[in-house]
């Protein structure tokens, strides 16, 4: 018997299978698979998930002006960053999926910076394929890895169903990710698979970082996992024997 | 050509724990002490965007920037050791306070069987207990005559703990009471109590309650926030060199920290170290700075390798088994190679995204030589524990074994059971050999041209059937405490070059007697009188628990020695014994 204890009664928001957002969202043929824009990919986002209003849907009273491509040059490859993040971490009953968390735009901020350009990392030659157990080995940084990566995703999916991978169905879709998380696809310089780990890696991290980075957007990601993000303490909740939910609280609190 | 700076009396090569130490008791005696510090200068105030996993945890914000240097890896001889590029795979402390600010905060002494290891398996099994290339020896030292030395450490550090009736002899209580009982601990207790071991609250600097240190530093009682194990602590209340040693030496006004200078050389000559050569991080300049007294307090790696680039003491050669700088490298792996039990848990759910680094309990009957090994195929052993350090989002996503590790049902599984996961696990102690151990890497450099440190280490059976021993304790473990689905952990064919856990110990070893050893029981060095190597890198062996223990207790134990070698005006402390005694 679970035992969940509200501690702040906002929580439990409607979580009905087919709000209003989402019927607007299929309708717009982010869900199956249709040709989406960047633009339209950034403009649909900007309230919570669980909010049933037709303002939620249709207005957007204050836009995101951090929803803009540093890294993804190209708005194929975004599109198609955007489509492998959403079949890792997609939308279903619990929430949100990576579009909607706003992780592409995560992902692109994140190889713009250090990250993707391997600041903290060794990169000194000679690079060789080593044991297993000797680590990545490749001269690629992040970036590099993934716009090639990102690119042969969408070859892949020309060549075996003739389309575009956001254009290609769900199932399709997975079986051409397996591919490369099975190290099936050949790249230059590194493997399929450890380019897909970073992927799922990066995906994971823009559901669930603190969304000052720009993604977990409304803090949406933590609420599905019942994760209450930033709070401050929990010296008078730590022995409590029953779960408890509370409505997550982010950095931007400790900054205003 | 490097600048001449004026000499000072003592100058630590790094300022963490061992270095802050070192620093606080030589200042507080009135010596002039200079701390040089790669990183920089960190205070509580750096603290205060803590609650950041992303910028933590994956990122390492606080861990070594591996861009200029890291270390090279191999199983084996027979392999080409290649450089650890990612820094998610090299996590040591990188700026002031080291290790000792990201730590766990989880607390241990080692046991008298540690100290003299071989002695006592010696005694109580026979020599063929220990198997061909084990190199096990004592630790020129026994538990009773460094007793005062954790005692002085753990009263710096306020450490909160209870009586363990496994646990070895004290002098004195924890300063401060346990952290408090939560349902896993509970459940963790009740659950070993019928199996019939001895389970209590896991000590830790992570304080129970506010504490004021014998040198009037405060640290605050503990929030349960969570941010804890790779961070700061944004409260103050985690036990870390910031917040005690450091400013204690500061507030002498004998100590200089100098911070963003990398020290490259320890100047020796004549049998005598000069002083240390060091790179000003942002300027690039290169600077001399003559001391009386060097005292390398810098991570297990950089110890040995700054030895072994300056060409002091005696380079092990695995071959022959001669030589004592580099000899026997231990790594306490808890990354791959883990030996534990996971249990999910349909009906229940835990509020695991609280916690704290230290938060935990653990039983110590089945450590050390703490029960009859003549039936096993191993010697020491493994402490088993539980712990709520308080799950991240990002990085906790467990799903039962069989589950995708994406899409659709590894989101709900994720989901479902983020709060649903226990892991007890057992962490074992480490044995040396004779080929695992630390050189300077033939191919990779440094921006400066300066060769790598290469470990060479593996697994040995000893290693592997304690890793199954102790999983399948903790799978009973797991299986009382109700567990729905109880996976016990796999063993791995070899380790990974993953250090992530900064438990990396020996090249610098200390014993009693040079043909064997590094440094003598002070972290003397037996070839240099005025040079001290203290860390981590004097261990022979690593033991089944976190090092920070007994690291702190050897620093308060060197600063004693320093402050009696310049005193005396020079000289060995220790009467070196014959080699064949212990070994």
């Amino acid at each position: 018997m679970v035992d969940d204890k509200d501690k702040n009664k906002n929580v439990d928001a409607n979580q009905e299978e087919d709000s209003g957002r989402r019927k607007f969202l299929k309708n717009a043929g982010v869900f199956t698979g249709g040709v989406v824009g960047a633009g339209f990919l950034g403009g649909v986002i900007g309230h919570n998930w669980w909010d049933d209003s037709d303002s939620a849907t249709e207005t957007k009273t204050s836009p995101d002006f951090s929803e803009a491509r540093i890294f993804f040059n190209r708005r194929e490859d975004f599109n198609v960053l955007s489509w492998a993040t959403e079949r890792i971490f997609p939308e279903d009953d619990n929430g949100p999926g990576a579009i909607l968390l706003g992780v592409p735009y995560f992902i692109d901020k994140q190889l713009a910076g250090s990250w993707g350009k391997n600041a903290d990392d060794y990169m000194l030659g000679p690079f060789k394929d080593g044991e297993q157990t000797q680590g990545f080995q490749s001269p690629l940084n992040r970036g590099e890895i993934f716009i090639q990566g990102i690119r042969e995703i969408n070859k892949v999916s020309n060549k075996k169903f003739k389309a575009s991978f956001p254009e290609l169905e769900e199932d399709q879709q997975n079986e051409v990710l397996m591919m490369f998380e099975n190290g099936e696809v050949d790249l230059k310089n590194v493997s399929s698979t450890r380019f897909f780990g970073l992927l799922r890696q990066a995906t994971l991290e823009g559901a669930y970082a603190d969304p000052l980075y720009g993604g977990n957007r409304n803090m949406d990601g933590w609420r599905m996992k019942e994760f209450p993000g930033a709070q401050s303490a929990y010296i008078n909740e730590i022995e409590e024997e029953e779960f408890i939910k509370m409505d997550p609280i982010s950095l931007s609190d400790y900054n205003k | 050509m490097a600048k001449k700076l004026d000499k000072v009396e003592v100058v630590t090569v790094g300022v963490g724990w061992t270095g802050g130490i070192i620093a606080a008791e030589l200042a507080k005696a009135g010596y002039q002490v200079l701390g040089l510090e790669r990183g920089k200068e960190t205070s509580l105030d750096d603290y205060n965007q803590i609650k950041d996993e992303l910028k933590y945890n994956p990122r390492n914000e606080m861990m070594n920037d591996l861009s200029d240097a890291t270390l090279t890896f191999r199983n084996n001889f027979d392999t080409e050791a290649l450089p650890i590029r990612d820094n998610g795979n090299l996590r040591i402390g990188k700026d002031t306070g080291g290790g000792g600010s990201h730590w766990a905060a989880q607390y241990h002494r080692y046991f008298p069987y540690d100290y003299e290891i071989y002695s006592k398996t010696v005694e109580r099994y026979g020599k063929d207990k220990i198997p061909e290339g084990m190199t096990i020896q004592d630790w020129g030292i026994t538990y009773d005559e460094i007793e005062p030395y954790y005692d002085k450490f753990e009263k710096m550090a306020g450490i909160s703990g209870e009586e363990d009736p496994f646990g070895p002899q004290r002098s004195n209580p924890y300063p401060t009471p346990p952290m408090k009982d939560v349902p896993i601990t509970k459940m963790f207790k009740k659950a070993a109590k019928n199996l019939g071991y001895h389970p209590l609250t896991l000590a830790s600097a992570t304080l129970s309650e506010s504490y004021e240190n014998p040198d009037g530093q405060r640290i605050n009682a503990c929030q349960y926030c969570a941010f804890c194990y790779s961070h700061g602590c944004q409260f103050g209340a985690k036990s870390d060199p910031i917040i005690t040693v450091i400013p204690t030496a500061q507030e002498t006004n004998n100590f200089e920290l100098r911070t963003n200078a990398n020290v490259t050389r320890i100047l020796y000559e004549d049998g005598k170290a000069k002083g240390v050569l060091y790179t000003d991080t942002r300027t690039g300049e290169e600077f001399e700075q003559p001391a009386d007294v060097v005292v390398m307090t810098s991570y297990t790696f950089n110890n040995v390798r700054l030895l072994l680039l300056s060409e002091i003491g005696t380079p092990y050669n695995p071959k022959t088994g001669e030589g004592v700088i580099g000899k026997n490298f231990c790594d306490h792996h808890v990354a791959d190679g883990a030996s534990n039990a996971v249990g999910f848990f349909n009906e229940k759910k835990f509020n695991l995204y609280m916690g704290a680094g230290g938060l935990g309990a653990i039983f110590y009957d089945l450590a050390a030589d703490n029960f009859d090994h003549s039936d096993v195929d191993f010697i020491h052993g493994g402490v088993a524990r539980i712990t709520q350090g308080g799950s991240g989002a990002i990085s906790h996503n467990p799903v039962p074994k069989g589950t995708p590790t994406w899409g659709r049902e590894f989101k709900e599984k994720s989901l479902f059971y983020a709060n649903r996961m226990l892991n007890v696990n057992f962490m074992f102690a480490v044995m040396p050999y004779r080929d695992n151990y630390l050189d300077l890497d033939p191919n990779y450099t440094d921006r400066s041209g300066d060769p790598l440190i290469r470990v060479t280490f593996d697994f040995k059976d000893q290693e592997h059937n304690l890793l199954k021993y102790g999983r399948d304790v903790c799978a009973d473990v797991m299986k009382e405490m109700g567990a729905d689905i109880i996976e016990p952990s796999e063993d791995v064919d070899h380790i990974s070059g993953s250090f992530i856990f900064q438990h990396s110990s020996g090249g610098a070893i200390m014993g009693s007697s040079p043909e064997t050893s590094a440094v003598n029981n002070y972290s003397q060095m037996w070839d240099v009188d005025n040079l001290f190597v203290v860390g981590a890198s004097a261990f022979p062996h690593f033991s089944s628990a976190n090092p920070t223990g007994t690291v702190g207790a050897m620093a308060y134990r060197a600063a004693e020695g320093i402050e009696e070698f310049l005193k005396n005006g020079g000289g060995q402390l220790v009467e070196a014994k014959d080699a064949k005694a212990n070994t």
